[in-house]
């Protein structure tokens, strides 16, 4: 007689999810369920007890001014960061398709700059970037004071945004490329014996077959560009000069880790997380309408 | 994969039992600092040192880079009941640790562990920076340094001046001069958060002016921030004149070159800064440049008072057992030695904690030597007015770095987008105070020792 073992299918679902769960749990909500807890309390960073304050640090993050202008600038930076990353990334992996030369070598070089941690990517921007001594102080030797994001706000926010799109231009890149490789040859060719060009192709055939890697990497990237960006900023600006470029997860990184405000931080990191869930369910209820799944 | 990668952790794991008992017959204790690069490396001879002296205990010295970086993992591994015997805390952590009851204070671990400490022999400066209110130590002074004035002397004598200046006044004067020689830069000076304290704290230290009341918060946790009330505003009105005149320059990283190195250029004719970096710049100085450190100045008609030390203490924390607290007693008793002053002050910018040290060092002619010549002067400045004097001899303030990064940015609204010096000093002040206000309410029910 054929012996066959019979599981219950809950019982066995569990257990094969259970490790994976354990990770999740572990890793993911522990933390957040203290991070949440602590916004809501005063927590001694020795770990000598905590008070419960309620929503005391919220409503101290939200009365302030300053916190305002952060999330403000994270706005603005989530924006610029993302619209060049993936602007950029599309375009080379549009003209890589189109085997244009050398387009084997970008393939594997475009993907180092992702590997690169983000402290030594601000070190290698703040010097590339220096007014007096780096590459573009010789813009400054043409037109004096042209270029100084040491002094001035606005330059220093365009440096951090570079830096910053510059290491998810080759994460972006090879999504692209991968997406543009999997439509069908047949779909352009048959478009150019019509009499299309290029760019009419671009516009009427590839890009409406990337809507989803467009999607799909527009919500990576807006996340990304609120939360790994404090490694540039603390390298390159730290915030300054005068705030310009003092993100929502730079200070949540300075006050909890370098002010040991334990509490204060959660508090931030909870309204970022908020803001990061907001964000993605304004994308996927009004952009994913016009996103074209096969 | 799994199952090997486990089978491979549980042999590690029998391997280091077994190798345990034979390797027991030294008490190893672990000891974190922040400190990086060159004086990393000291520091780690320091330790070898220790370790070659006795048979009984071993200290592994491990940095982590920063002091901010190491307090970090120093309270994660604490929280975590992984803490090193000694952790290395700067000045800008001193009151969370104090408040936290996670150290074994340190005069009690000499007596206990048997050994006798005259801790009048620490410069009062010194002592009272890490000191309660009591005056009781409860860490080791280590790596102290103060701010003084480094000044070019090839560039004063172009404007025909042999001295530094010693009043902000004659400064004045001096960048002045300095500029109409055809120097670009003759102070140069940053405003980040990291390089306020010079200009700020020390300021206020020398001239005798509360950054806080309750004696810079040493005398309570419900202390609040006044400097934006005294002297230091007219210089900072004074110092964004020299700015705006080209008199004084901003040097710092993101511009391309920081002050220490703009002044061991020969770019910068002068600059305050620690006298940590007197062996730094004596390095690195352009060849034939001759130069000098000077106290920081004062302004005229002000009695000068003792500056504050920078750097780290060494604190004790609790939850080891009595053999590797035997262990911590003697690695401290060991860097006590006036033999170990001299080293340590030999090797690194750093001067000497206790005045057996300093004794020490003068009697071996240390600082008449050309390298070494100038850093007794971080002496004087420490030392300048008495131990009893009634001005704060430090600042215990919570969020201290948090506090200096509010000056910071309030420096930098002021000399960047032109805002006006007191209503930014205010709102530093006030920010600062909030900050204040919450590490109060973080501690409720604790009394500063």
């Amino acid at each position: 007689m054929e012996k066959r073992a019979t599981f219950s299918s809950t019982t066995i679902g569990l257990l094969f999810a259970a490790p994976m769960l354990v990770l999740i749990f572990v890793f993911f909500y522990w933390p957040s369920g203290q991070a949440l807890y602590w916004a809501f309390t005063l927590e001694q960073p020795w770990g000598g007890g905590n008070t419960w304050v309620g929503l005391q640090n919220f409503r101290q993050l939200l009365m302030d001014p300053y916190y305002w202008g952060a999330i403000s600038r994270s706005m603005v930076f989530g924006l610029g960061a993302t619209s060049i990353a993936m602007g950029v990334a599309l375009l080379l992996a549009l003209f890589t398709d189109r085997e244009m030369r050398g387009h084997k070598a970008y393939r594997s070089i475009f993907i180092w700059p992702y590997a690169i941690a983000a402290p030594a990517l601000g070190l290698a921007f703040r010097f590339i970037l220096a007014p007096e001594a780096g590459f573009l102080s010789l813009i400054n030797q043409i037109w004096p004071g042209l270029w100084n994001p040491a002094l001035d706000g606005t330059d220093a926010m365009i440096a951090v945004i570079v830096a910053f799109s510059w290491k998810y231009i080759g994460y972006n890149f090879i999504f692209f490329l991968s997406a543009l490789q999997s439509i069908p040859r047949s779909l352009i060719e048959a478009a150019a014996m019509d009499g299309s060009g290029p760019m009419r192709r671009m516009w009427d055939i590839q890009l409406p077959l990337l809507t989803p890697t467009l999607f799909f990497l527009l919500v990576i990237n807006i996340t990304e560009s609120f939360q790994d960006s404090f490694g540039i900023v603390d390298i390159m600006t730290q915030g300054g000069p005068a705030r310009a470029t003092e993100l929502m997860v730079y200070k949540i990184y300075f006050d909890g880790f370098k002010g040991l405000d334990y509490s204060g931080a959660a508090a931030q990191s909870i309204i970022l997380m908020g803001l990061v869930v907001l964000l993605t369910i304004v994308q996927f209820r009004f952009v994913e309408r016009r996103v074209h799944y096969k | 994969m799994n199952a090997k990668f486990l089978g491979a952790v549980g042999t590690f794991a029998v391997a280091a039992l077994l190798a345990g008992p034979a390797a027991a017959d030294k008490t190893k204790i672990d000891f974190w600092f922040g400190n990086s690069g060159d004086i990393a490396k000291r520091v780690q001879e320091q330790c070898e040192r220790f370790n070659a002296s006795q048979a009984d205990y071993e200290v592994v010295c491990t940095s982590q880079g920063t002091y901010d970086a190491s307090l970090q993992n120093t309270i994660a591994a604490f929280r975590a009941g992984q803490q090193p015997t000694i952790a290395q805390v700067s000045d800008a952590g001193t009151l969370d640790i104090m408040l936290s009851g996670a150290y074994y204070p340190a005069n009690k671990l000499m007596t206990d562990m048997g050994y006798t400490v005259d801790w009048k022999d620490y410069f009062s400066g010194i002592a009272s920076y890490y000191a309660t209110s009591k005056g009781e130590m409860y860490s080791f002074p280590f790596n102290s340094s103060t701010a003084l004035l480094y000044w070019n002397k090839d560039a004063f004598a172009k404007i025909g001046k042999d001295h530094a200046p010693a009043t902000w006044e004659e400064a004045a004067a001096d960048f002045k001069a300095l500029k109409a020689a055809g120097y670009a830069c003759p102070l140069g000076f940053n405003i980040s958060r990291d390089e306020v304290w010079q200009l700020g704290e020390q300021f206020m230290a020398v001239h005798g002016e509360p950054v806080a009341t309750k004696k810079n918060g040493y005398e309570g946790l419900d202390a609040e921030l006044t400097f934006n009330k005294g002297k230091w505003v007219q210089f900072v009105k004074d110092l964004k004149g020299w700015y705006d005149n080209g008199e004084a320059a901003i040097k710092s990283k993101e511009t391309g070159q920081t002050f220490v190195e703009a002044f061991a250029n020969g770019d910068c004719q002068v600059i305050l800064t620690s006298v940590g970096d007197h062996g730094n710049i004596g390095r690195t100085a352009k060849e034939g440049m001759n130069w000098d450190v000077a106290m920081l100045p004062v302004y005229e008609g002000t009695q000068r008072k003792s500056s504050f030390v920078g750097g780290a203490s060494l604190w004790v924390l609790t939850g080891k057992s009595d053999a590797e607290y035997k262990g911590a007693a003697a690695f401290f008793d060991f860097i006590a030695k006036p033999e170990e002053a001299l080293t340590w002050s030999t090797v690194t910018g750093y001067i000497p904690v206790r005045n057996s040290g300093f004794e020490y060092l003068n009697e071996q002619g240390f600082y008449g030597k050309a390298p070494y010549k100038g850093r007794e002067l971080a002496i004087s400045s420490l030392t300048a007015s008495p131990a009893d004097d009634a001005a704060p001899h430090g600042i215990r303030l919570g969020g201290l770095l948090q506090i200096r990064q509010e000056i910071s940015n309030g420096l930098q609204a002021i000399f960047i987008k032109n805002e006006d010096v007191q209503a930014s000093l205010d709102t530093a002040a006030d920010r600062g105070n909030q900050i204040l206000r919450k590490f109060e309410q973080t501690y409720s029910g604790k009394t500063l020792p």
